[in-house]
Parts: structure tokens; sequence; C-alpha cells
């Protein structure tokens, strides 16, 4: 599939040697979304794929309801999805179809679960980020105008690198949007959602449903009094004291692992830097090597061979941390808001149960519309009870959820480190026995 | 100036065996086997000094030994093993640089029947093996940097050990102090006595204004503790390598510095002084110089090694320059490590859930550990690699530095036939003008000249013959020491994966600890 996927660079390149690297980007994000089709259906990436599923586990269980996303296209800015469900519910029209979104659409999706009232007890899983090529884009535009400071082959190797970057990131927002999608049809109620069945079913284009301008503006506004709603609540008494733990613990841990994500960011970022290094370093050294003829020839050939083989085994470390450390945190910190957002619900009604409470005392001392008040209150406390309730379940298999995907990813890294690491040593080690022999 | 010397008992140029001569002005000194007597014969050209030749083959005319027989070896006579392996010949040089080298010996032998060169580079192999008697065999360590003074007339005292078997030196074991401006010093004396012959000297690390101040003003932190550690082992590699140069060896000089207690304070490297500003002045010159200078280049051999170091010079800079990256990006993984380890503690401490918060702390140790390990490998690469290619990019300029000498030398002798020729015109119009005594005068000019004419041939030509003896030299040198650090700076990068193995190999039980 490689050579498919070479074969199809090489083309791709060899045309746009002489336009301008944006145009380059363009195409070549194009055929990006072939290759994805070629990598879905090659053995190779069998384990990036589980890989790809493993912030979240126990996903897409249920078959009676299976959504994946096969493939995806890429134009500019934009990457359009195609999301393919099999399901064997009679709620659906048809037990197999595939629909293309947007990334928009994804966004749609869940600020309507998010609004459903129904829904304010549970946790709703977090949207998927946009997908941002920005920091590929900006290294192949800094690669564009060092050219000329490169010998061909260097610059050959750091496009490469710069290639597999791209697909690194359109992999993981892929992913990502992927993930999302399953944890709403493995949840018992947020799967029957009529919108999500929608987002799953109608055929054409979702635009009509999206927000318009002005209700994105709406919804800003509404986060704006959100987070300073936030703060007053926090200030609520709690009645229960698991809220009270869940409540002190998220909102320690948010902030906590916010800061450890963008830490794991950079230091994954340095990694990647030693990688292209090791690429010049490997590339100087065989110029040298071919300059030289004393008895050193041939050992900087081996040398810049070894580097070479270094720098891919250092690009897999960069890569195998972001995606089992970074992507992991930064999962994590998006679902713990989530949660925070349902404990922040949560504690909104109690607000209002509380307000009624007072309304109730009011309207009794006025002898003034006391059953109305004394409705409001029952309605207040039902819908508190309701979602303490349901909000208890959610945490606690939240908290079992969050365990258990730190476990296996942890343990992946450290295997996958010790793997690298013992590759690494065998590689050196090879080149010491040649050096010392000859 | 060399004339001052006492010339050694010449009853020992009788001898067939081993004999040693020295005199103090840093007169190579060998062991040699001498198959005859050098013969105080009178010297040949006129215009040889009093300085000490070579000895030869027998009945060789043109060598002349002097008052200060100075001994080059060389002779290659049907005695003589001639079957010993290619190594590098060891050169006598000449005398110190205010008077006219001496013709060496390479110059005679043609009634051996063999092309100069080979004859001498082998006698010259069958001397270093005699001279195994006498193997290199030294230590210098440059340690202890220790600040003496205060203010900004403060400086590092350098402890400099040097450990030795060699008979040429009076002690196994000796230490003295010195400063950097010492081994400047060092450096400025070797140079002005030898590069202009063709010897390639080690250059001596740079003055660095920054750091010394930093130093001076005494700020005690990482980065001019690092700079004194750069600083330190840059002197021990100059040293080491000045040392491996069997004639600035033997250089009083340098055996002064090694061993002497007290050192006359050499002013003269300061920036402002006037030695200073005559350098200065001297390296305008001869920038002008070499682009004025064209060299009808008559041996192929030079023309293209010059191409190659050439290339070299570009290629280890840039070589260098990304090793130097390299550096950076490794310290900035590791300070980056180090602050994910802490933040990593802080989630673990504040997650609830036990087995998952102690991994977690257990990942923060695992993450600092490894932050110290990139540091490390930081460093190695750093002091073994960087400095290895930072050392030879300066070299490979003191290379290109003896090269351009040699076109002085050329352009000098040029220079000097040209004159001659002018004044052989001028001659022959005065025996026309009939003016007996400009006559006479202009005779003795052109006499004069023709002798500094062959002079400045045979210069030319020692020097050739040096800078090809020295670049053979210099790239055995070369593959010994890149094979020796490479090797061991990919031995450290291999620690650091062993290191990095048992951490997470410590590390994963943890994780799958977590229940």
């Amino acid at each position: 599939m490689y050579l498919l996927w070479d074969s199809w660079c090489g083309v791709c390149f060899q045309k746009l040697a002489n336009i301008d690297l944006q145009h380059t980007i363009c195409t070549f994000l194009l055929y990006i979304y072939i290759f994805y089709i070629t990598i879905m259906t090659s053995t190779i990436d069998d384990s990036d794929k589980e890989k790809a599923l493993s912030v979240s586990v126990d996903l897409n269980n249920d078959t009676s309801l299976l959504i994946d996303i096969p493939d995806a296209l890429c134009e500019r800015d934009k990457v359009k999805f195609t999301v393919h469900t099999k399901t064997t519910l009679s709620s659906f029209q048809k037990p197999d179809f595939s629909v293309p979104r947007q990334h928009e659409d994804f966004i749609w999706l869940h600020d309507a679960l998010v609004e459903t009232e129904d829904y304010a007890g549970l946790i709703i899983p977090p949207a998927p980020p946009k997908p941002d090529f920005e920091s590929p884009r900006e290294k192949m535009h800094k690669l564009g105008e060092g050219e000329a400071t490169m010998t061909k082959e260097e610059y050959t190797k750091m496009k490469q690198e710069l290639e597999a970057e791209y697909l690194a990131v359109f992999k993981k927002t892929v992913q990502v949007h992927e993930v999302f999608l399953q944890r709403l049809s493995s949840h018992p109620v947020l799967s029957k959602d009529r919108n999500f069945q929608i987002f799953l079913e109608y055929d054409q284009d979702l635009s009509v449903r999206r927000k318009n301008a002005k209700e994105t503006f709406g919804s800003f506004f509404k986060n704006m009094v959100k987070s300073a709603d936030e703060v007053i609540i926090s200030g609520i008494k709690e009645v229960d004291d698991f809220f009270e733990q869940e409540k002190t613990f998220l909102l320690d841990y948010s902030s906590k692992i916010k800061d450890s994500t963008a830490r794991a960011e950079k230091m994954t970022r340095s990694h990647k830097n030693i990688a292209d290094d090791y690429i010049h370093i490997s590339s100087t050294l065989s110029s040298v090597s071919v300059d030289d003829n004393t008895a050193l020839k041939k050992h900087f050939e081996k040398l810049s061979d070894l580097f070479e083989k270094l720098r891919k085994v250092e690009g897999r470390v960069a890569s195998d941390q972001e995606l089992k450390l970074t992507e992991l945190l930064r999962y994590y910190m998006r679902d713990i808001q989530a949660a925070k957002d349902l404990l922040y619900r949560r504690a909104r009604t109690l607000a209002d149960y509380e307000n009624s409470n007072k309304a109730l005392g009011k309207a009794r001392l006025k002898s003034k519309d006391v059953a109305a008040a004394e409705e409001q209150q029952q309605q207040c406390l039902q819908r508190f009870n309701k979602l303490s309730e349901s909000g208890k379940r959610e945490l606690t298999s939240f908290k079992g959820r969050r365990v258990v995907a730190f476990r296996k990813n942890l343990i992946e890294m450290a295997e996958l480190e010790i793997k690298h690491a013992k590759n690494n040593m065998s590689l050196l080690q090879d080149c010491i026995e040649l050096f010392k022999s000859s | 100036m060399a004339a001052e010397m006492e010339p050694p008992p010449l009853g020992d140029a009788g001898q067939t065996d081993f004999r040693e001569i020295e005199d103090g002005e840093g007169f190579f000194v060998s062991t040699v086997t001498i198959l005859e007597s050098p013969e105080p014969s009178s010297p040949d050209p006129p215009s040889m000094p009093a300085e000490g030749i070579s000895t030869n083959g027998p009945k060789q005319e043109d060598i002349s030994l002097d008052d200060d027989p100075e001994d080059l070896f060389a002779e290659a006579t049907e005695e003589v093993s001639l079957d010993s392996p290619e190594r590098e010949p060891i050169l006598s040089d000449g005398p110190s640089p205010a008077i006219t080298p001496v013709t060496p010996t390479a110059m005679l032998t043609p009634r051996m029947g063999l092309g100069t060169a080979e004859m001498f580079e082998r006698s010259l192999d069958e001397l270093e093996e005699d001279e195994s008697g006498d193997t290199f065999d030294m230590h210098i360590a440059v340690s202890d940097p220790e600040k003496v003074g205060d203010g900004m007339n403060a400086y590092m005292g350098y402890k400099v050990t040097t450990k030795t078997s060699m008979t040429i030196f009076s002690k196994n074991e000796t230490t003295v102090r010195r400063r950097f401006s010492d081994f400047l010093g060092l450096h400025s004396k070797l140079a002005s006595r030898y590069l202009h012959i063709g010897y390639i000297v080690p250059p001596a690390p740079e003055k660095s204004i920054v750091g010394m101040t930093k130093v001076k003003v005494g700020k005690e932190d990482l980065s001019s503790a690092e700079f004194v550690e750069k600083r330190r082992s840059a002197l021990e590699r100059y040293l080491m390598r000045t040392v491996k140069h069997p004639i600035l060896l033997k250089d009083p000089d340098v055996m002064m510095f090694l061993e002497s207690s007290e050192l006359p304070r050499a002013v003269s490297t300061q920036a402002l002084s006037g030695a200073g500003i005559l350098r200065m002045v001297n390296k305008a010159a001869d920038a002008v110089n070499k682009m004025t200078i064209k060299m009808n280049e008559s041996d192929a051999w030079f023309e293209e090694k010059h191409q190659q170091f050439e290339n070299l010079d570009l290629q280890l800079r840039k070589l260098h320059a990304s090793v130097e990256c390299l550096v950076c990006h490794r310290k900035e993984l590791s300070v980056n490590t180090a602050s994910f380890a802490k933040s990593a503690a802080m989630l673990g401490n504040s997650e609830d859930h036990t087995a998952l918060s102690r991994a977690l702390s257990q990942l923060a140790e695992v993450e600092e550990k490894i932050d110290q390990l990139h540091q490390d490998q930081a460093y190695a690469d750093f002091y073994l690699f960087s400095e290895l290619l930072g050392d030879y990019v300066r070299l490979i300029t003191a290379v290109k530095g003896v090269f351009d000498h040699r076109m002085k030398t050329w352009s000098k002798w040029q220079d000097t036939q040209l004159l001659l020729q002018k004044k052989r015109e001028a001659e022959s119009k005065l025996q026309f003008a009939n003016k007996p005594d400009k006559l006479q005068q202009a005779q003795d000019e052109i006499k004069e000249l023709e002798g500094k004419v062959q002079q400045g041939e045979k210069d030319f030509e020692l020097i050739s013959k040096t800078i090809r003896k020295e670049v053979s030299r210099f790239e055995k040198e070369r593959v010994k020491d890149f094979k020796v650090v490479i090797i061991k700076y990919l031995e450290s990068l291999v620690q650091t994966q062993q290191q990095l193995i048992k951490y997470w190999e410590a590390f994963l039980p943890e994780a799958k600890a977590i229940a």
C-alpha cells in the first residue's frame, strides 16, 4: 500500500515541483484521502487502528449500532468525513448507509445534545476539536524557504517527514471525530437521540440545521454567562458528600491536566526536533563521506546510515508518545470539562430548587399562589434528584473509564518506549561493532 | 641567531648507532641511525647560514655540517631496511623564523638512485621504528580550574599534569599551574616558529570576552560553570594535540610550558597590546596578499589537496552547525521533560484513584530521571561530537594557513627571481656604459641575488615537502581521532538507551498495577 502512496506522492510532487507551495499543500491534502482508504484496508496499519481507539475503551461493541468513519477528504481547510452506519435497529430506514459530514455538523450535534434539557444529567461526550493543520503547514512553509540550503536528498527526506506529520494530524482528527460518534452510539440514552439519528441518516446537507451566525454569537455569549455562573454556583453549599468530593476533585484535576497536556506537547515537539536534526546530520555525513578518501570514508557512510535509521526510530518515539500520552491527556482534559459541565448543570438545578424553596416560603407567608409555588418547588426537587441520580452514575462510570484508559495507554507507552530503546541500542551496537572491526 | 649554539662534540658523529643531539633552541631532537659521520665540510651554498644541517650518506657534498649540527635523519643507505611500512616521516625543521631555513637532506642522495622523497620517507620510517624505543606515551590532563584574584584582574588558573615515560622529560610526572594567556603565548610562539615552514600547528582555544567577564565578575551560575568546563576541556585537547606532533613535542617552549613552575607572562597575547595590533595588521595584509598572488601550481598533489581541504572545511562546518542544533534541541528536550515530570507529579497528587495516582507519581519520577539522562546525553553530544568537529574546523584553518604560507614562499622566490632578472638586465646595460665601479656593484648584487634565488627555491621545495608530510600525518591523526571519538560518542548513545530501557521496565509493573 505504501508503494501506491509513494507513486501518488511522487506524481504529485513531480508535477508540482515548480508550482508554489500552497498549491502543493492543497493537492497533497487531496491525495491524503486516497491514502486513507488504502491504509484502512492494509494490514500494516491495523495496530494504528487499534491505537486510534484507545483513548476511550469499550466502544463500538454493541452490534445494534455500529458507526465508523471509513474515509475522509481534505480540501484546503475543510475536512469532509464519510460517516458510515451499520444498524439492526428498526428506528433507522436502512440497515447500512453512509453520509458525508463536515466538522461543523459534529459541532451542531454536540450543541444540540447539550441544549437538550433531558440530557442535563448526562456527561455529553466532548465535541471533537477543529482539524488543525497549522503546525505542519508552518513547517512546510519554513522548509520551502530553506530549500536552497539543503541538498536534494535532505530536502526530500524533510518533505517525507512533513508528509508523515500531515498524515498524523489527519488521522488524529478522523479518529477524534469517530470516537465522538462511537461514544454517543454506545450510550444507552444518547444513542436514541433524535438529532443523533438525523445526523447519521439525513442524506442531504445539514447546513439548514446548523447555527447561523447570530446563533453562534448567542452561544458564545451564553458560554461567557455560564462561566460567570460557574463561579457563583461553585460557592453553593453542597448537600451531597459524593458531589462535594467530585467537585473539588474535578476543579483541581482539570487545571492540572491542562497544564500536563501543554507540557507533554512541548516534550513531544522536542523529540520531533531531534529526529529532524538527525536528518540533517545524516545527509551532511554522507556528503562528507563522498569527498573523503581516507579510511574515514566508509566510517562516515556507516555513520550517515546509522543516523538515518536512528531518526526513524526517534520519529516513532515522538509519535507514539504523542498518541499515548499527549492525546490521552488532551482527550481527558476535554472529557473532564464535560463532567464539570454536568456538575454545573446540577448545581444550577440545586440553585433553582433553593430559589423555589424561598419562593414557596414567601408565598406561604403571603398566602398567595401557594399551590403554584409548591408545584414549582416539587418540579425543581424532582429535576434536582433526577440530575443527582444520573449524575452520580455518569461520574462513577466516567472515573472507571478514565482509569482504564490511563492504564492501557501508560502500559502501551512504556512498552513502546522499551521497544524503541532496544531497537536504538541494537542499531548503535551494530555500528560500533563495524567501527571497531574496521 | 642560532649561531650562538654550542656544537655538540663532533666526535659522536662517527658512531653508527643512536645519537641524540639536543640544543636549546627548539631544534628537533631525534634518535637517529647514522651510518657515517657527518663531515664538517664547508658549506656549499654560500648563503647557508651557520645553522646545523643534515648529515647524509657519505660523499654528500652539499651537506654542510655546521656549528650546530642539527640532526636530520634520514639516510637511507643500503643497510637500512627499506621495507618498513609507510609511516609518518618525522621531519626536522629549520631554525627560528629570523633565519632562512636550511636545506634538508631531502635534497640529497641522488646517488642512491631513488627518488628523494620516497627514500626520505622510507628512511624516516626506519627512524620511527628506532624511535619506538621512546614511543609516544604521554598523557596531559588539565584540571582544577580555580579563580585567582578578584575583579577585572582575576583569572582562572588551571592545573596541568603531565604523565609520561618518555626520556626527554626530566620527570615522570609534573604538575604546574597555568593560566589561559600562557596557553595562548605558547601557541603564538609555536606558530611564529613553525607555521611558515609548513608545520600544522594546532590552534589554541579562542578567547571569549563574554565568558571571561562573567567569570571575572564572579557570577556563579550554570553558564559560567559550563564556560569554564568547556574551556578546560578545550585546553586539554589543545595540549594533547600539540604534543602528539613529534616536532612540536621537542620544542623547548613546549617542554618549558609543561615542566617549569614559573612562566613569563605572555603579555603579547592581549588583544590591545602592541603585538595584538601587529597581528591584526598582519592578518589584513595576508588577506589582501592571498587575493593577489596567483600561483602557478606545478604540483597537482597540492592542487588536489587544497581543494579537498576546502570541501572538507565546508562540510565540517555544516556538520558542526547541525550538531550544535542537536545539542540545543536535546537540552530543550531535557528541560521540557523536567517540566512535564513536575506537572505529572501534581496530576498524580490530585488524582483520587489511589492506584492511578501512584502510577502517575511513578511516571513523574521516571520522566525526571529521563530528563537527567537527556541532559547527560546533550553534554556527550557537545563535548564529544560537537567539539571534535569544532576542533577540526579550526585545524583545517591552520592547514589552509600552511598552504598559504607555501604560496607566499613561492611568491617570494618568484619576486627574487624577477629582481635578479632586472639586475642582470641592468648589469648588461652597464657593461656597455663602461662604468667599472657600478658594474662591479651590479655584479656583486647579482651574485647575492642568485644566492637568494637558489635559497628561495630551496625554501619552496622544503616547505612543499614538509607540507606533504604534515598533511599525511594530519590525515592519519584525523582518521584515528574521529574513529576514537565517534566510538565513544556512539557508546554514550548506547548507554542512554540502556538506561531508558531500565527506567521504563521499572515503570511497567506500576502501570500494570493500576486496578
